[in-house]
């Protein structure tokens, strides 16, 4: 029987959804697999632990430390060395998240083996194991295998289905001691900008602002929009070159790389280096003055007119549905 | 300081991508300095520009990268090393890069190698952690500032839109992050002293590596187009009732709601 390692993420206190996609993206892959859920973190590991044993984790193995509140390489490779060591896994399962996405290349490097970053979908089995990942930003898609060593991937959030919760699974949670050391690098300070709203990679719903926003006020009733639907926040290039919102924000081929269940795109003219952030959004809702604008080929429902007259509408007739 | 910048040349981000042969095709393709990687020569620069000391650029690639390395040049490194690896490997993947990036840098001494932190074609975010953790220094990933005090560097970062204040020390390899610098666009005296500054161009055989030591541990078995979009349904009619249709449709239809 295989063995799998399926990292779980906390933030503020909280399991982020990933953790559980994890697990699933393990059961994925082999389904007679014995995975065991890896909680990195600084209070409530157990409870971490048994929250992924119920989504679907058959044990779990946790590292307890002052030191793991915030991510840092120099810790987290430690307590992940420490588990890797004891548990000698066939496949790790890591989320792409910006603590994966800076973790999972050390302990390939570390482990000497491959690695298959922002996997979106999983195809075949134990060793046929293929993985899907986009590719120049989802203009192109490309399958990967893993030719020698463990199958080692991250899995881009919001992207493999975590199996629901069943209150009726237990499993084991062991903890490991691990003497943290030597860290090169010390954080100073966090200053939570992205914590106001739902973060970007891992939302379900998008609202979008693009140059047609016009200013930083423009974005407010976007955000009153998003409000109503639990969404987050996004933007174009044009408009953070503009300087009407944060970097952070950005959608596309530099910035970031979405695929929410519905992306409303407003007042964006849909640039290619834009498309390829968005595209493989399963709906999207354009709205335009521009009836020529690009963004209207790409989108499955599209309203021309002022934004400006329509969000807020829009945003009225949503709150009336989910009254 | 010794300075140096990890480049790799990719698809302006202009094109359309196509594929033959089960590979991306580049014919007439037009490309690119990797604009995370521009990030990271503007940085090398103005670091340089402060605490003195040379910047070079490093890419692993073919022939045709010269071309990205002289872009960098014209914008003010100092010199360029090629490592041609077209006659020599045939597949890789990030562990064929970093090998032989490992076996450049073993004796080079770098006080900060500075990369881009995702190239925007395939994407993988691996090479400068993986480096880093083949030289024995730590990394700092998606930074969006940094200020070098002696040994001791602060950086900021960003974390999913979140800023972090973290401090580290030299010997360092950070990746980079829109938001660090506006990369300058190369000047005309630029370009012309970029024409006669040192180009080294090496082989993985002058690096003591032959093809068997930078095999890939991955394997790519296809390229694939996502399926074309077609374009849905613009609505018509007062704005109030397209807003109530738009609704109904989502709910309903697209069931997104």
């Amino acid at each position: 029987m295989s063995k799998f390692l399926a990292f779980g993420e906390a933030r503020d206190g909280e399991l982020r959804n990933v953790s559980f996609e994890t697990v699933a993206a393990a059961r994925q892959i082999d389904e007679s697999s014995e995975v065991v859920a890896v909680v990195f973190t600084d209070a409530n590991a157990e409870s971490f632990a048994n929250e992924m044993i119920k989504h679907g984790a058959d044990r779990a193995v946790t590292v307890e430390h002052s030191d793991l509140k915030e991510y840092t390489t120099d810790a987290y490779t430690q307590a992940a060395m420490a588990v890797i060591e004891q548990e000698n896994p066939d496949g790790l399962v890591m989320g792409h998240t910006s603590a994966g996405k800076d973790l999972s290349p050390r302990l390939a490097s570390k482990l000497d083996n491959g690695l298959i970053s922002d996997v979106t979908s999983i195809e075949g089995s134990g060793d046929d194991a293929t993985f899907v990942r986009p590719i120049y930003s989802g203009k192109a898609f490309e399958k990967k295998q893993i030719t020698d060593g463990k199958t080692f991937i991250t899995i881009r959030p919001n992207n493999i289905p975590p199996q629901e919760a069943d209150d009726s699974r237990s499993g084991d949670v062991t903890s490991i001691d691990v003497d943290i050391k030597d860290l090169r690098t010390i954080i100073k300070e966090v200053i939570r900008k992205a914590s106001e709203g739902v973060d970007l990679s891992e939302a379900n719903i998008i609202v979008a602002g693009g140059r047609g926003v016009k200013s930083e006020e423009g974005f407010e009733p976007l955000h009153e929009m998003a409000d109503v639907l639990g969404a987050a926040v996004g933007a174009s290039r044009g408009a953070c070159d503009a300087g009407y919102c944060d970097y952070s924000l950005q959608i596309g081929q530099t910035g970031k790389v979405v695929t929410p269940d519905l992306y409303f795109a407003v007042g964006i003219s849909g640039a290619i280096q834009h498309l390829a952030g968005m595209s493989n959004s399963k709906v999207i809702v354009a709205i335009n003055k521009d009836p020529e604008a690009n963004i209207f080929n790409v989108a499955d429902y599209g309203i021309v007119g002022d934004l400006f007259d329509v969000v807020p509408k829009l945003t009225e007739e949503l709150k009336a549905l989910k009254g | 300081m010794n300075i140096y910048v990890l480049l790799k040349k990719t698809f302006d981000t202009e094109e359309k991508i196509q594929v033959s042969g089960g590979k991306i095709e580049d014919d007439g393709a037009e490309f690119i300095i990797n604009p995370y990687d521009e990030y990271a020569v503007e940085e090398a620069i103005n670091l340089r520009d402060t605490h003195g000391g040379e910047v070079t650029v490093v890419t692993v690639g073919d022939e045709e990268s010269e071309q990205q390395l002289r872009t960098a040049l014209a914008m003010g490194a100092d010199q360029a090393v090629l490592i041609n690896t077209e006659d020599d490997v045939e597949e890789g993947d990030q562990v064929t890069t970093v090998k032989i990036l490992e076996a450049f840098f073993k004796d080079k001494e770098a006080d900060i190698i500075l990369a881009g932190n995702v190239a925007i074609d395939e994407a993988s975010g691996q090479v400068g952690p993986r480096l880093a953790d083949k030289l024995d220094i730590p990394y700092v990933t998606t930074i969006t500032a940094i200020n070098i005090d002696g040994e001791t560097v602060n950086i900021e970062r960003d974390v999913e839109g979140d800023v972090e204040k973290l401090e580290t020390s030299l010997p360092l390899l950070v990746t980079c992050q829109q938001g660090l610098n506006e990369p300058r666009y190369p000047s005309l005296p630029g370009i012309m002293k970029a024409k006669k500054k040192p180009l080294e161009e090496l082989e993985i055989d002058d690096l003591d590596l032959d093809e068997d030591d930078v095999e890939p541990k991955t394997k790519t078995t296809e390229i694939y187009l996502p399926p074309e979009k077609e374009a849905g349904k613009v609505l018509e009619g007062e704005i109030d009732d397209q807003v109530k249709e738009l609704v109904s449709l989502l709910k309903s239809e697209a069931k997104v709601l």
